[in-house]
């Protein structure tokens, strides 16, 4: 009964976002108020109905309810609860339940948390929200349906959830990467809805902007725990592959980046209006982009489920429709509401356009690496792949480009500056990032001409923001009063920009000083790697809950004291019978020791085992944390509170007046 | 020239001189960095190059897995049912790698029409079949048991 009742929901819920798709545009059309006023209320409905529905598919799959096909081709009666709610999404129907959801869910939040927002612009946003709901809530019904049934010939057991997504990444990693892909979808929304009323001014970026940010924080948070999970998960210690999915969570974030500095431009000088609304177009294009990629199975990937043509097809016409619509009103319209400000090459927003640039061109490249083997495909001239080669060789230089200019980019002024101030503001942070460059093997590093430049362009990063909170705080009276006086927003830049910094050096030093060793090891055998003797004491068989496994146990020493303990597995699954590598990390800010098992080799006990050492690799994913926090923090910022932080103070105003 | 005409200029070169300089570097990079595929058949009548990093895929011939007493070296052939391809590969191979399983080597050819492979692909669950598998087997006409279509 409560798959029906789910799919009924869902049914309940594609009509409700027809309306909204709809009625709130016509009213805006005609300026019909009842129609407009409508829109928030269909919104807070249509994420009732899809949560109605995920949680019948979710109880579905808690209660072993074979009988329906997701549910006995995902599950199994042997699998931990929370892992039987993860599998909801770990498939192709569910994680379209999952973004529905969440599409829903950023739908109502728009509804709900714009008070300040005219009525007309808002119900043009969530009836363009809508529209989109209408896409893939008809994608779910009519070619992918969560809740078909098995009957009369229902299984008594399902076969299993693949091993590789039994594991903590798969309950938070897809949720989070969805908040952030369908995120864009808000920004999107807002850009369209501006073009529709022609109006394009500064509070439309205002408007936008905070959401944006959260959908961006919440995109690097997903794309950091996909890579940290395949870092620990997929046994061979590897942290970003340039898999054509991965590329597809990637290219949304480098539009996205570019977005979110070129909507500060437009924010705060009104700058680059059109500019910004094509990035907008674009950013969420890519996420739709994406999904047609991971879910169509075009290309080699780990995340692609099994495939079928129609779905391909489908998302295909969707992904045209919204990006040929957007881009032709775009044409019609975009014209009307360029900018007429100017402003002087040295100047922040040129260094806003030279980040605008770089990640452009980054996108396009990542964009053109992972569509190449699509191309050549089509045209007939073989199968190729596009290797981590290609995308290093792009990549690298581009980020190196990037990094002198950020490091300006929070010092410049607005509209004009001045090279003579920026030089005697500078100067200091450069020599000392210099010194910095040359000096780090003090830290007992082995010299490294890569690991020395990221640690010279690092520091220029952080020295320039440095130099310029302290040239904030010395014109203050005080240093507390300088330092209240720094707003949410300058410290959300401030801790998201320290976050690149991180992430750039843990990059580089992770993969210069990396040291791996694929080793056969007897019980017995001791292996020395970076200083730590790796001892191999034995194998034993354990059990868990649907598995078991050979867990071998390593005894890891340094100056013969020991370290730490690690107890790699080999486990193997007892539904599928299918064999997975668990990896022991020990976890440290400064480096991890990871050892994971191959497979038995000889008659003597003897295993391959596969040792690495990897400084520094915690940093680049605390970086993305900061970013994803700086970007939460500079929500926080009074100027987003709109009329309502207005109103407020005019009335304190009034109050002292009176 | 009218200031903002000239600002428009300037940004038109700059964006021109920057995306030449990108395109430049994408062409640099793309010529090295790709590995086109090859059926074993083909790499067999040797029209794959040597000395030039390639993918090779198709199913591992069952009893053509031996490993090596005290390495890790592991050897095997990939068959398309029309003809087998030799690979050598030094490590770890992947979970799911197994005989009478799809999976995709990349690495160079030696002179003696050996794969001297530095990546092994296997599917990654139990229903999945990496493209490219299933393109050479279909080439060959036959399906993943080996049976003539």
């Amino acid at each position: 009964m409560m798959p029906e009742i789910g799919h009924f929901a869902l049914i309940i819920a594609f009509c409700l976002t027809l309306m909204l798709a709809v009625v709130p545009a016509w009213g805006a059309w005609r300026g019909n108020a009842t129609a407009m006023a409508l829109a928030p209320t269909l919104a807070v409905g249509i994420l009732v109905f899809v949560g109605i529905s995920f949680a019948c598919l979710a109880s579905a799959f808690l209660q072993d309810d074979f009988s329906v096909a997701l549910v006995a081709s995902h599950s199994n009666s042997l699998l931990p609860p929370i892992y039987k709610f993860a599998a909801v999404w770990g498939n192709h129907e569910g994680s379209l339940m999952l973004w529905a959801l969440i599409l829903a869910l950023w739908t109502a939040a728009v509804a709900v948390f714009s008070p300040q927002l005219p009525l007309l612009v808002l119900s043009r946003v969530l009836a363009v929200m809508g529209a989109i709901g209408v896409g893939f809530l008809s994608f779910s019904l009519v070619t992918s349906n969560p809740f078909a049934r098995l009957l009369p010939s229902t299984p008594v057991e399902g076969s299993d959830l693949n091993p590789l997504l039994q594991d903590p990444g798969l309950i938070i990693h897809p949720p989070l990467l969805y908040m952030g892909y369908v995120g864009f979808s808000v920004a999107f929304a807002f850009a369209v809805a501006a073009l529709l009323g022609g109006r394009l001014d500064a509070s439309w970026a205002r408007w936008s902007r905070p959401w944006t940010n959260i959908a961006w924080g919440f995109l690097s948070l997903g794309i950091m725990l996909g890579s940290w999970w395949a870092y620990y998960e997929l046994g061979w210690g590897g942290w970003w592959f340039w898999d054509p999915v991965e590329n597809a969570s990637f290219m949304p974030w480098l539009a996205g980046t570019a977005l979110i500095h070129s909507l500060a431009a437009t924010d705060k000088r009104g700058l680059f209006k059109s500019w910004t609304v094509l990035l907008a177009i674009f950013a969420f294009s890519l996420s739709l982009l994406g999904t047609f990629l991971v879910r169509s199975g075009v290309l080699t990937s780990v995340h692609a489920f099994a495939t079928d043509p129609a779905r391909g097809m489908f998302i295909l016409v969707f992904l045209a429709i919204v990006v040929g619509g957007s881009l032709t009103l775009y044409a019609f319209r975009a014209p009307t509401v360029s900018s007429r400000v100017t402003f002087a090459w040295v100047s922040r927003e040129s260094l806003l356009l030279c980040n605008n640039v770089v990640f452009l061109v980054a996108t396009l490249t990542v964009l053109f690496g992972t569509l190449f083997p699509l191309i050549v495909d089509a045209l007939g001239m073989g199968k190729v792949s596009v290797g981590p080669p290609y995308f290093n060789a792009v990549f690298v230089p581009l980020m190196v480009l990037l990094v002198p200019f950020m490091g300006i980019g929070p010092l410049s002024r607005w509209k004009g500056d001045d090279i003579a101030r920026w030089r005697s503001e500078l100067i200091i942070p450069a020599l000392a990032a210099v010194a910095c460059g040359l000096t780090f093997p003090l830290l007992n590093a082995p010299y490294n001409i890569w690991v020395a430049l990221s640690v010279l362009l690092s520091s220029w990063l952080c020295l320039g923001l440095a130099q310029d909170v302290w040239r904030r705080l010395r014109n203050a009276s005080s240093a507390a009063r300088g330092l209240r006086r720094l707003t949410p927003g300058y410290c959300g830049m401030l801790i998201a920009h320290l976050g690149f910094a991180a992430c750039v050096i843990g990059i580089v030093a992770t993969s210069q000083y990396s040291l791996e060793r694929d080793l056969r090891m007897s019980p017995g055998d001791t292996q020395e790697l970076a200083g730590y003797d790796f001892k191999f004491v034995e194998v034993t068989q354990v059990r868990g809950p649907n598995f078991i496994a050979d867990e071998a146990r390593v005894v890891v020493s340094r100056d013969n004291a020991i370290v730490t303990t690690l107890l790699p597995q080999k486990r193997r699954y007892l539904a599928g019978g299918s064999v997975m590598t668990e990896a022991a990390i020990d976890p440290g800010l400064f480096r991890d020791l990871y050892v994971a098992m191959g497979e038995p080799v000889g008659n003597d006990g003897a295993w391959a085992m596969r040792l690495h050492y990897k400084p520094l690799v915690r940093w680049m994913w605390l970086g993305a944390i900061f970013m994803a926090v700086g970007a939460f923090t500079s929500v926080l910022d009074k100027r987003y509170r709109g009329q309502r932080g207005v109103v407020h103070s005019d009335s304190k105003a009034a109050l002292h007046g009176a | 020239m009218h200031p903002v005409r000239r600002q428009r200029l300037l940004l038109v070169l700059f964006v021109v001189l920057f995306s030449s300089l990108a395109i430049g570097l994408v062409s640099y990079a793309l010529r090295g960095n790709i590995n086109l595929f090859y059926p074993p058949v083909d790499v067999v009548s040797g029209k794959a190059p040597t000395g030039h990093s390639i993918r090779v895929g198709g199913m591992v011939e069952q009893g053509s897995v031996r490993r090596s007493e005290d390495s890790l070296e592991v050897s095997f052939m990939l068959t398309d049912y029309k003809a087998s391809v030799p690979v050598v590969y030094v490590g770890i191979l992947p979970d799911l790698f197994g005989e009478e399983q799809g999976a995709v080597a990349s690495g160079m050819l030696d002179s003696e029409g050996v794969l001297q492979a530095t990546e092994i692909l296997a599917k990654h669950d139990e229903n999945y079949m990496p493209p490219e598998v299933a393109y050479a087997l279909e080439n060959a006409g036959f399906d993943e048991k080996g049976k003539i279509k």
